[in-house]
Parts: C-alpha cells; structure tokens; sequence
C-alpha cells in the first residue's frame, strides 16, 4: 500500500498507509489527520481538504478541473501548488508522496 | 407566552392527512410551531423534488428540494442553478428589482467571486486566532454578568448580546450604537407580511426600503472617514480599499451591508439560542460534555445542523434540466431546504436526535455548499465553542423554564425568546 506523509502547519508529520483507488483525502480522514476537515465528504464542494503538493510530486498529479479550480479559488491561502485532497486518486506511483497542508482550513 | 411547540403527533397527522399536491412548506406559520419538520419528512419519503404552490403571491410557485443529495446536486451546480439578484436572488420570496438587494452572495461568478474575495481575509484562519482572545473575554463578561435566581430571555441577553458585539468588531461600528445591526439585520430579514409591524406588504417594502436607507447612510459616514485613511483590518475598510469593490455604487454598498450583517448575525444568534433548547431537551448528551469537555469540538457542527438557522437558499434555473426524476424548467424557482436536508435520514442517522459525538459531524448542510458556501463559517464555529467552553466553566445547570418563541420566517429560523433561570 503506498506511503504517504502529510505535514501539518506547525511541521507535524504524519505517515500513513493509503489505498490505491481512494481519494488523498480519505487516506487523510480514515487515519484520523488533524487539519484536514473534509466537510463535505469528497463532492469537491466545501475546499477543506487544501493540500500543497510541491515537484516532483506536483507532476505526478492529474489537471486541475473546473470545479476543483473554483473552489481552490476561495482558499485563504491559494499557491502555485494548491490541490483539494479529495480530487487526488491514490495510485501506487504515489508511494513516497509528501504533502503539507495550510495552517486551517475554511 | 404567546406560542408553544406544537403537539408533534397532532402536527404529524396534519401534515400525512393533507393532500401531497397542497403540501406547501414556505408558511411562514408552520416555522412558528416548527410543525414544518413533519411537512418535510413527508416530502423526503413521497415528493422529494416537490412542485410548490404557495398561496402568498411573493413566494408563488416553485420546486421544493428536500433531499440532501438533490441539495448537494443543486448547490454545487452553479452554471445551471443562478444565485445573482437580477434572476431572483437566493431567497423565496420575489421581490420587484429595485428592492432586491445586490451583494455578492445574490451574484454570479465572476462578480461573486472578486467580491467575496474583498472581505474573506477577515475571516481567513489566521485572524481568527487572533480574534479568540477578544471573544473570550466578551463571553466570560457577558456570562458573568447574567442574573441568577430569576427567569430571564436568554436570546436578548446572550445570543443577541454576544453576535452583535462580534458583528460590531467586524465593522469597527461605534459600540455604543450596537443594536442598530440587529435592528436593520431583522429588518432585512422579515418576511414582507410581517415586516416590521406593519400589516399592509406594499407599505411594508416601503418601511423596509427607508430603513435599509439609513443603514447606508450610517455606513456611508464610515466609509467615507475611512477611504481616505490608511487601509484598516475592519470589513468597511477592506471594502473601501479592495480594487474590486472600491468603486462600487450606492445599491451594492447597500446590498453588500445587509449581506454581511445578516451573514454575521442572525445566524449565529439562532445558533445560540438553539445550542441551548437542544441541551435541555438532551440532558443526557449534556452530561456526556460535562464528563469530556473535549467533545465541543464535535458538538458544535452538531448544534448548527440541528437548528439550521437558516432554512433555506433559492436558486434560480437558468436553463430546462432534470432533478431526481423531475423536470426543471429555465426560469423556474428552486428553493433547497436546507432544513430538510440537514434531516434526509438516508445521510444522516437517526437525525432527529442531537448527538454531540457523531462520527461526522461537519457534513451538514446549514453552510451550503459550493461556491457559495458560508463564508464565515469557521468565525461562526469559534464563538460557538467558546461560548459552550465558558458555560461549562460556570453554570452546573441552565434551566429552561418555558417553551421558545419562534420567529415567523421561512428563511430565517430563529427564537425571539427562550425563558431561562440558572440557579446560583
């Protein structure tokens, strides 16, 4: 199962295990990370799963779509490597994968 | 007293006993007894996606969504479902153009989007760390200031008291004049047929109108000391500076005021009142925060679901399309009852009952969701649990003595009183 580490705000580090299939941010909610909230379940409508996912990785993710665009749009604190959680599928080409994450989300 | 809850089994048979085609869950009469959950249990079990007709000419005919993933479908769906004011705006009743408000919240994007974008800073994460302390102190101020012994209204005291504190640090307003916010957010929020103590609608609009002209008038003086000052972290001030909204004319300045103090106020007020009603109706679930505190992080969401302090948003379909089955036609209504939503017991288990433990307690719908989605959300969450943080480090108990007085508003769901006496 590939590996992934997210980094809270104060540099927490959390490594967990995630499932090839499910979304980044269920590998999050299901191993309980503090920091991403996750409101509205995964229907890319609410923008409280906002992760930051930096090369090499960056390239390894699929085009941001419309509504994910949208929504990032709204973030307090939208960068250049801005991705909602629940839009990434874990794939095992993604063992190893770092992401950090915004000091809240809203 | 003037009003009591009603008797569910009664109100229940009343709602299974009408003809499904008359259902019409928009009287504002049924929120004053909330026998409205019972209209709308029904509709999620037989009609889910209900074509409305409503008596009241200023709500007319519309679709009723019940369900929350048809609330889901309609929210998230902007291209198709418009929110701006020149369509119909984001609330059931239509109003003639010029008295519709223009704020962003009743924009499309990309006007919506450089609007919101002006004043969401101040609700950003960061400055919501900062604000903790102030709101804190207000709270533990306010609490211990309360009589003891006595029956007193704990809306007025309380939730009136706290959010319009908060609403007046957002806008940097002379505090002194505080009560003007919730006087002008009532005004914008009643119902036409009963705005403002007058009977007759047209008369009514009329009130409504010069009312919301004073409130401009008042932030007009604000905004005219501080344009010209050095920029400012209040809402008037980052109004005043943002390029895209600068320059705005009189009737979105206006549209944009009531927009941030409704946002701000009613909300969490009823929030409040209501976190308190669920409390004593639950004393089991009271003592299950007293022995973790901890749970408040968990009880919060749970409380804004459970009151859904606003009941509803309404779209408008800009284009013919399907919902669940039904038919949408381009121009018509489509108010999401978000009210419903929040109890659509195929999400949500057993949700009439208030549980501060839920597994996941921030899936409600009381934010909306989508682009529109409560910008202040997160401000609201923050003044719920210290408030619920503060009580429990004073009142063993809050005892509520009478029966809530509920506003008469299809929108706004809301008390006007909530008798209640701490012993002490």
């Amino acid at each position: 199962m590939p590996k992934v580490t997210f980094i809270a705000h104060d540099g927490k580090r959390s490594e967990v295990e995630a499932k090839s299939g499910e979304s980044l941010m269920l590998a999050a909610v299901l191993n309980k990370v503090a920091g991403i909230d996750a409101d509205c379940g995964g229907q890319c409508a609410c923008a409280t799963c906002h992760v930051f996912i930096e090369p090499p990785w960056s390239a390894l993710m699929p085009p941001i779509a419309d509504n994910e665009e949208e929504m990032l749009n709204f973030t307090a604190e939208r960068k250049e490597y801005s991705r909602l959680a629940c839009q990434i599928p874990i794939t095992d080409a993604l063992d190893g994968l770092t992401v950090s994450m915004p000091d809240g989300q809203h | 007293m003037s009003t009591a809850t009603a008797n569910p089994t009664d109100a229940r048979q009343r709602a299974y006993s009408l003809p499904l085609e008359s259902l019409d869950p928009s009287d504002p009469a049924l929120f004053v007894d909330d026998s409205v959950v019972h209209y709308f249990e029904r509709l999620r079990r037989e009609d889910p996606v209900h074509r409305t007709h409503s008596p009241n000419p200023i709500f007319g005919d519309f679709w009723s969504i019940t369900k929350y993933n048809d609330i889901m479908a309609v929210d998230t769906n902007h291209h198709v479902f418009s929110s701006d004011w020149s369509q119909g705006g984001i609330t059931i009743g239509d109003r003639p153009i010029n008295e519709r408000f223009q704020m962003f919240i009743a924009m499309d994007p990309p006007k919506h989007d450089v609007q919101r974008k002006a004043v969401s800073p101040i609700v950003a994460p960061g400055n919501l760390a900062n604000m903790e302390a102030l709101i804190r102190e207000r709270t533990r101020f306010v609490l211990d200031g309360l009589p003891r012994n006595e029956t007193f209204n704990w809306v007025e005291k309380v939730s009136v008291e706290l959010t319009t504190l908060m609403l007046a640090t957002l806008f940097d307003f002379p505090l002194e004049d505080r009560r003007l916010l919730t006087y002008w957010s009532d005004v914008a929020t009643a119902v036409p047929e009963v705005l403002v103590g007058v009977a007759d609608p047209e008369l009514a609009a009329k009130k409504r109108l010069q009312e919301m002209g004073k409130m401009a008038e008042y932030m007009t003086r604000l905004w005219n000391e501080r344009v010209n000052a050095a920029p400012k972290t209040d809402l008037i001030s980052m109004l005043a500076h943002n390029p895209a909204t600068r320059n705005m004319g009189p009737v979105e300045f206006m549209g944009n005021c009531v927009l941030l103090i409704v946002g701000g106020n009613d909300t969490t007020r009823n929030s409040m009142s209501g976190s308190l009603l669920a409390m004593s109706r639950h004393p089991e679930e009271w003592a299950k925060l007293r022995a973790n505190p901890a749970l408040v992080d968990s009880m919060v969401p749970e409380i804004i679901r459970w009151q859904t302090p606003l009941a509803h948003m309404r779209r408008t379909a800009l284009a013919d399309t399907e919902l669940n089955g039904k038919k949408i036609r381009k121009g018509d209504k489509v108010v999401m009852w978000y009210l419903s939503g929040n109890r659509d017991e195929s999400v949500i288990d057993q949700p009439e009952r208030f549980i501060i433990d839920r597994p996941r307690p921030r899936q409600h719908m009381a934010f909306g969701f989508g682009i529109h989605r409560c910008v202040g959300n997160r401000l609201a969450e923050l003044q719920l649990k210290i408030l619920w943080e503060e009580i429990l480090a004073r009142f063993p108990v809050i005892e509520v003595v009478g029966e809530p007085v509920r506003v008469r508003n299809n929108f706004v769901r809301g008390y006007s009183e909530l008798p209640v006496r701490i012993p002490g």
